[in-house]
């Protein structure tokens, strides 16, 4: 339901003090039929005047992952009709939803990187992809060049980058699902979701553009309390964008320094390592993560009652689903994506094995095997010959909020739209 | 004999000799508790059980029973941690610092500032254990040699450091306390009548004599405990603002926290000695040596720290926006006008406006406004820490990781019995130690007691 339609009905969906949301629930009537208590969204896009109902859902035979979880739109359709009239009224009921995501913009920041077809084609990528600088005696330096430490060795053995094209990536899960799969990441369930404890190591942040913008404040002369509180609010009729976020793999890592026992450590292959038997689980790794990719054990999901009915790997059944090569971690430790170390080391003790080099596109993460699209490439951009290396170097290329000064083996291609 | 000028009052009142000063802060501890203790005893002990039960729940199920998310990984737990760290910051402040200052009013209250110190920093202790996801690994924090190698603390952790500093801090304050009590203890064993008690004072007093010898090395010991003390004042909390100053999270990545975090603890740690000591003069009758004198110098230091503090928020502001970082303006404005609002004006009204009132010399003479504020004080302090933690984790860098936080029936349970914890030791410290260190304060009974002064005054000094 669009923003206006639900201003209309009297129905909200609202952020709660936790973190969850909850909203408003209608009774829809088509035909005499009356479908009750459907959850309202108020979706950013939505045509006014149109309410959408997946079909799909309300199922009562799907097992227990699938019974009674939303409401059967099917039911309102008769045979042969492809459209209907609707009455639409607003319930008392209200609906817990299970969002990860609470605010639907970016807030003028620079965090999706988007330009338009004709500013890509005019070639000035210097502009366009304007990496940010840092003041020094030696003059300006990029994130990459302004150290106070003293760097690591990158270049004698491999070092693992990964490129997300943001272009490509059309938003669709598969790769949160495959990491998901390949790295035992605990299920836990809509009411831990709701308290935004999704375990994923990887996910997709879905952005709205607003009406707001820095620009129109500067034209307008909004205040800059005004300016972000419409900075909040997407647009009536938005443009989307999708960027799936991980462990950055921080070359100078916020997450390293912080642990007081070391739990969390960097390798020479450019990867952030993290040692779940030496964590003790202050969690300050996660507080300092600028990307908030850092995911905490809260419970003992593997035998805690509260999952039983969620989680599979509660019986000696569900257990057959779990990746052998991958610990299950255990209650009060942290864990985040490993760049699927357990691929890496595996292929090259492989080749080891061989006595031969490794090649490039031998093994991949779940993540990049999973992309549909392609938009996923992972290797080793020590070896020129790479595909990776050869996307760092595309003038799309940019690290997510570089000028933090995190130094990222993740990097990010900018998104071109064919518009004006 | 040092000479006290009559245009200072005089710090204790009444016509009173070296017998009474003895007998009247011996008096609790030799006589029955008051019906009043015991019901402010039962009250503070069933918090504390309630604490430990919401404790043991967190242990043997996990840190998902709080109200924690992805986002907000620290929230009550640390915010509780700093408030009980700064609280315990006067009572070395006023025993060490005003000692090498030669602050002859500070013998009245250090002895109940110190004890409070050591109860909040026992407090305080509590949270980095229990906040940890496997509490029983909490001892690698230590860096002690071990067997799995080459495998050792991270000494770039501003965790660790925090590791260090208390229990160096608690540490260097119970030594000292204890050294003051020993001549106390000493003179509560010569009073003892029963046998049981005469005996534990005898064991605690290390066979005290009085002679001068001991009190020449009771006088070196202080000496050098309070040069040992007076940089923990300042180190402590520039640690515990280490913890936030050194990270990447705007609102945290600040460098002015260390010093504005030692004036807040100050701020706050007399705010709580005035609280317990409004009460404790009153139910023991001990008017004469804790009095208004006491509690004016007690509430200027509040209103100085206060304005420190004051100035320390508006600083940020101003720093946030002439920093020209998007990240740490929108923190700030946040911090202010978001959702977190309440919080933020909760901690401006309570820390910055209300120890303003202190300028009047009316109002901080006034002990039922004294008290009151002591208490806005400390809620303010607590919303301090609140708005430094919350809300700059639930807006940082990505929006889409932007989260709320709301607190469990087992978050406020930790926390109520965390302050019952506290009574129940200060309580108990009430009745079996001597309130006020008598011994240093007989020092100064021919200087500024008030029947002294006004002989001086009447027959010149000789």
């Amino acid at each position: 339901m669009s923003a206006a339609d639900a201003v209309a009905y009297g129905v909200e969906v609202k952020a709660q003090s936790n973190g969850s949301m909850n909203g408003n629930t209608i009774n829809i009537t088509v035909d005499g039929t009356t479908l009750e208590n459907v959850p309202v969204w108020i979706q950013p896009g939505q045509t006014q005047g149109s309410i959408g109902l997946a079909v799909g859902f309300g199922r009562t035979e799907a097992g227990k992952v699938g019974n009674n979880v939303g409401v059967n739109a099917n039911s309102l359709l008769a045979p042969a009709v492809s459209y209907a009239e609707a009455t639409v009224v607003a319930t008392e009921v209200e609906h817990g939803f299970a969002s990860v995501q609470l605010a639907h913009t970016m807030m003028g920041r620079k965090i999706v990187n988007e330009i338009n077809l004709p500013t890509f084609l005019s070639g000035n990528a210097k502009e366009w992809n304007e990496k940010p600088t840092f003041e020094s005696y030696k003059g300006p330096l990029t994130s990459f060049e302004a150290n106070l430490w003293d760097d690591q060795d990158h270049e004698t053995s491999h070092m693992w980058n990964m490129s997300i094209d943001l272009n490509s990536c059309t938003g669709c899960g598969a790769c949160v699902v495959a990491c998901s799969l390949e790295n035992n990441v605990p299920v836990v369930g809509k009411d831990e979701v709701r308290r935004h404890r999704d375990m994923h190591w990887l996910r997709i942040d879905r952005y709205y553009s607003s009406d707001m913008t820095k620009e129109v404040a500067e034209e307008e002369g909004v205040g800059a309390i005004e300016k972000y509180a419409k900075m909040e609010v997407p647009s009536e009729s938005p443009s989307v964008v999708f960027q799936p976020v991980m462990c950055q793999h921080c070359n100078h890592a916020p997450c390293e320094t912080v642990c007081p026992v070391g739990a969390t450590v960097h390798s020479r292959e450019g990867l952030n390592h993290m040692a779940y038997n030496r964590c003790i689980g202050t969690r300050y790794c996660a507080n300092n993560c600028p990307y908030k990719v850092r995911r905490f054990n809260w419970f003992n999901y593997q035998v805690n009652d509260k999952f039983t009915d969620v989680n599979p790997s509660q019986d000696d059944y569900g257990r057959m689903v779990l990746n052998p090569d991958v610990t299950v971690r255990a209650r009060g430790v942290i864990e985040k994506c490993s760049l699927c170390i357990q691929r890496i080391q595996l292929g090259k003790l492989e080749a080891k094995k061989d006595g031969r080099q490794l090649t490039d596109g031998e093994f991949t993460t779940a993540c990049a095997q999973a992309c549909g699209s392609g938009a996923i490439v992972f290797g080793d951009v020590n070896n020129p010959k790479s595909e990776v290396s050869h996307l760092k170097q595309e003038e799309r290329a940019y690290h997510l909020l570089e000028e933090v000064g995190t130094q990222p083996s993740i990097f990010y291609q900018t998104k071109v739209r064919n518009r004006a | 004999m040092h000479y006290e000028s009559p245009v200072r009052n005089p710090l204790i009142l009444g016509d009173k000799s070296y017998s009474d000063i003895t007998n009247d802060i011996a008096k609790p501890v030799e006589s029955k508790a008051p019906r009043s203790w015991w019901i402010a005893f039962s009250i503070a002990f069933v918090m504390f059980l309630w604490g430990v039960g919401c404790i043991l729940y967190t242990i043997g199920t996990g840190i998902g029973v709080w109200g924690l998310n992805k986002t907000i990984d620290w929230a009550w737990d640390i915010t509780n941690f700093v408030w009980w760290v700064g609280i315990g910051h006067a009572g070395t402040l006023i025993s060490a610092v005003l000692l090498l200052f030669r602050q002859k009013w500070r013998m009245a209250i250090n002895r109940s500032a110190e004890a409070m110190t050591i109860f909040s920093v026992i407090q305080a202790g509590l949270f980095p254990l229990i906040h940890m996801g496997r509490i029983w690994m909490a001892y690698w924090v230590m860096p002690i040699p071990n067997q799995y190698g080459t495998l050792w603390v991270n000494f770039n952790s501003p965790l660790l450091w925090d590791v260090f500093a208390i229990s160096t801090y608690l540490t260097v304050s119970t030594v000292f306390w204890y050294v003051g009590l020993i001549p106390d203890f000493a003179m509560i064993r010569d009073r003892a009548i029963n046998p049981i008690q005469k005996h534990i004072y005898k064991l605690l007093s290390f066979g005290w004599g009085g002679k001068a010898k001991h009190w020449q090395r009771f006088e070196e010991v202080s000496l050098v405990l309070a040069g040992l003390a007076t940089p923990l004042v300042l180190s402590v909390h520039t640690i515990v603002s280490m913890d936030f100053a050194t990270s990447v999270i705007p609102g945290w990545h600040t460098t002015i926290f260390p010093p504005y975090f030692v004036a807040g603890a100050i701020f706050s740690g007399f705010a709580m000695v005035q609280t317990l000591l409004l009460i404790v003069r009153k139910i023991f009758k001990m008017e004469d040596y804790i009095n208004i004198e006491h509690i004016e110098m007690m509430n200027i230091v509040i209103m100085v720290t206060g304005s420190i503090v004051g100035v320390a928020y508006i600083t940020e502001l101003f720093i946030a926006w002439y920093s020209g970082v998007e990240y740490e303006q929108y923190a700030f404005l946040n911090r202010a006008t978001g959702p977190y609002w309440w919080a933020y004006w909760a901690m401006m009204s309570c820390n910055v406006f209300s120890p303003q009132f202190m300028w009047s010399k009316k109002l901080r003479t006034n002990l039922v406004f004294t008290f009151i504020i002591s208490i806005v004080v400390n809620i303010g302090m607590w919303f301090e820490r609140f708005v430094i933690i919350v809300t700059s984790l639930h807006r940082d860098y990505l929006p889409s990781s932007w989260s709320m936080f709301s607190p469990t029936f087992v978050d406020i349970g930790i926390f109520v019995g965390t302050i019952g914890f506290f009574f129940v030791l200060f309580l108990l410290y009430a009745r079996t130690f001597p309130v006020i260190a008598q011994a240093e304060l007989k020092t100064i009974l021919k200087s500024s007691g008030e029947n002294f002064k006004k002989h001086h005054d009447e027959h010149g000094a000789h």
